[in-house]
């Protein structure tokens, strides 16, 4: 079985947001990129079961421009074993996964995270999925493979659900799909230097978003301490202030 | 001149730095309390492959330059010196000690599971009556043919009882003085090795410091470390190299302190604004950051003159003096900026003002670094 991991390039959580004069785009300066946590999760699953023996090979793709090349060779640090990177400016959800949908065929496993942790946008799995004609899960948090047939978990409201799918298949996966990204070793960040990293020419696809701007949020309220014995006051600041009770 | 970092050392960076605060600030506190060595990290980073870091591949290390080993201890030191300390004696005394000098038997044989980290090692040198002025050795290793005898007592020994390979130096021909001694590769379970008691020390408490005594232990001739007499010379020219460890982890202290006082800066209130606000705060943090911004060039200046395998003498003394000197004033301050809460443990920097203090005296204490420099300046 063949196993494609879609690793999205996001900035690293802690990063200051800030935007452009227009606040139309995100101002990209002095950002540190990282895996989407959700795809890093993807990742390590992956890895997990080529290590037990369902996978031979993996392979990661992205869409992006070249400052996503040291993300994707994080990911070949990590583990997979070889990356396809589309050349483009990502656009919008549809626009990815009509670049993805070409890189996309011939895989038996395609992994997608739930969302990417920058814009939240949650739409290129399934897109993908139609794209290609073949089924996807979403919402997926365990993922097993006995003798080439899936075993899928899904959180569903107040409980779990357990899938039999056939493949090819999309898997739109969440947390719970692995515990905890793994640190690549140094080992693996030497032989990531040898693993193929392959660009591809982006196909015509057109957006079918627009960006009108982007806001921050509200500053955070400062932290109001209470004192342990004073529960009289912490009710009247949920109620009056708070305005939660 | 190129102030850029390649791919590969800010993923080696950041695989330290993942490390770091994943684990290793879930029981930094507890082990430092209990003076815990800290086995599951050691054998976790000897997977990731951090403790044999700068060893070629062909002898089982990871074959990274010294650079990437600056990053990567200053990340660890950032949240545990302890752990710090270990990495940097077993890669930059030991391994460096073993892949420049060691033989192809003694390599194939001590250097390999060294550099995988599935064994430790320590480096003694310091003895009682005898640390910074190392010339005089009195442990002896008397020449008895076949193998020689060696007696004597080490003191301060890091890794002394977790590491299982032992560099020893001891005096074989006393009328020789300093070029008399030589170095050994000492199994440490060899009969007649005795360790005195955990040193109860004042900071990076989980990692062991013990004396060693030495009595009637037979060491096999082909263990020494090249010529006869060449333990001193030997002894030098890996302590030379190893200050650029005990640099970065000086390094990496005065950097975790320095954060962790610019965010609570930024959080504490006093008189009404953040104590950020209040310029005498903020002059201080602004002196800590070029300080540190000194120290980590004066680091990685160091790493790129061995990297290109120029002379490292003065570069790492320069290092060594320096980044440990503001080690230490810039943890003072951060606990100052910190306040009452400074003094406690949970808020972390009286911990790494304690730990900053040893890298003013250890691999050389900070007026021996100014006996090198001083004397470089005058020399021809
Ligand atoms: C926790 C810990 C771990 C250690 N780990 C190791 C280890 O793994 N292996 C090892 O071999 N050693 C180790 N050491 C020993 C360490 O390197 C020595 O403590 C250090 O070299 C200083 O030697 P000393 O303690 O004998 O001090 P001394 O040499 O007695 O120095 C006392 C003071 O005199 C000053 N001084 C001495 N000579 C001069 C001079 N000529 N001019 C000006 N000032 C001078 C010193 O700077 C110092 O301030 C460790 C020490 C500690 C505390």
């Amino acid at each position: 079985m063949k196993i494609l991991v879609l690793i999205s390039n996001v900035p690293d959580t802690t990063t200051k947001i800030r935007f452009t004069g227009d606040n139309k785009s995100f101002d990209t300066n002095g950002v540190q990129w990282i895996i989407n946590p959700w795809d890093e999760l993807a990742l390590t699953r992956a890895m997990e079961l080529k290590e037990a023996g369902a996978f031979e090979t993996i392979t990661v793709a992205n869409v992006g421009t070249q400052i996503t090349e040291s993300t994707l060779r994080k990911a070949l640090a990590v583990g997979a074993d070889e990356a396809i990177r589309v050349d483009a400016v990502p656009q919008d959800a549809f626009f990815v996964a009509s670049q993805l949908a070409k890189v996309a065929e011939g895989y038996d496993v395609i992994l997608a995270g739930i969302e990417a942790s920058d814009y939240n946008g949650a739409g290129v799995g399934g897109m993908l999925a139609e794209l290609l004609g073949i089924n996807s899960v979403s919402a997926v948090s365990g993922l097993e493979i006995e003798n080439g047939a899936l075993k899928v978990h899904r959180d569903i409201d107040g409980g779990s659900q357990v899938l039999s799918v056939p493949t090819p298949v999309v898997l739109i996966v969440q947390k719970g799909i692995a515990i905890e990204p793994r640190i690549p070793a140094m080992r693996g960040i030497m032989m990531a230097r040898k693993k193929p990293l392959n660009v591809i020419a982006p196909v015509d696809a057109e957006s079918k978003t627009e960006f009108l701007g982007f806001e921050l949020p509200a500053p955070k309220a400062a932290c109001k301490m209470v004192e342990e014995d004073n529960a009289k006051e912490l009710i009247r600041l949920l109620h009056e202030e708070a305005k939660v009770l | 001149m190129n102030f850029d970092f390649t791919e590969e050392q800010l993923m080696i960076q950041q695989a330290a730095r993942d490390y770091a605060q994943r684990e290793l600030i879930q029981d930094v506190l507890e082990r430092e309390e209990k003076a815990e060595f800290p086995a599951r990290h050691v054998k976790n980073l000897a997977e990731l492959g951090f403790l044999g870091m700068m060893v070629s591949p062909e002898y089982d290390g990871a074959g990274m330059d010294s650079v990437s080993y600056v990053l990567a201890l200053q990340e660890i030191a950032k949240v545990d010196a302890s752990v710090a300390v270990i990495m940097s004696v077993n890669n930059s005394l030991v391994c460096y000690g073993l892949q420049r000098f060691a033989n192809e038997e003694q390599k194939q044989k001590y250097l390999k599971p060294l550099a995988r980290g599935e064994v430790i090692g320590a480096f003694l040198l310091s003895e009682p009556e005898a640390g910074s002025d190392a010339t005089h050795q009195h442990a002896v290793a008397e020449d008895k043919g076949d193998y020689y005898l060696l007696n004597g007592t080490k003191n301060w020994i890091t890794n002394a009882s977790s590491a299982s390979v032992y560099i020893v130096m001891a005096q074989t021909h006393p009328d020789k003085k300093s070029r008399g001694i030589n170095a050994f590769i000492v199994d440490k379970n060899t009969p007649g090795i005795t360790l005195g008691p955990h040193e109860n020390k004042m900071g990076m408490r989980s990692s062991d410091t013990h004396s060693v005594m030495f009595s009637d232990v037979k060491v096999p001739k082909e263990n020494r470390i090249g010529e006869d007499g060449f333990g001193f010379k030997f002894a030098m020219m890996v302590l030379e190299a190893g200050r650029i460890g005990i640099a970065s982890q000086a390094l990496g202290i005065a950097t975790g302190a320095f954060e962790r006082a610019l965010a609570y800066s930024q959080e504490r209130k006093a008189f009404g604004t953040e104590i950020f606000n209040h310029q005498s705060v903020a002059f201080k943090l602004s002196d800590m950051a070029v300080k540190i911004e000194n120290a980590r060039n004066l680091c990685l200046k160091a790493a790129w003159l061995k990297d290109n395998h120029q002379s490292i003498t003065v570069a790492g003394a320069m290092a060594k003096q320096y980044a440990a000197d503001i080690a230490m004033e810039v943890t003072t301050e951060a606990v100052q900026i910190h306040g009452g809460y400074g003094y406690v443990k949970e808020y972390h920097v009286e911990r790494l003002m304690r730990e900053a203090k040893l890298t003013q005296i250890y691999e050389g204490t900070s007026e021996i670094q100014k006996i090198i420099i001083s004397r470089s300046l005058i020399k021809e």
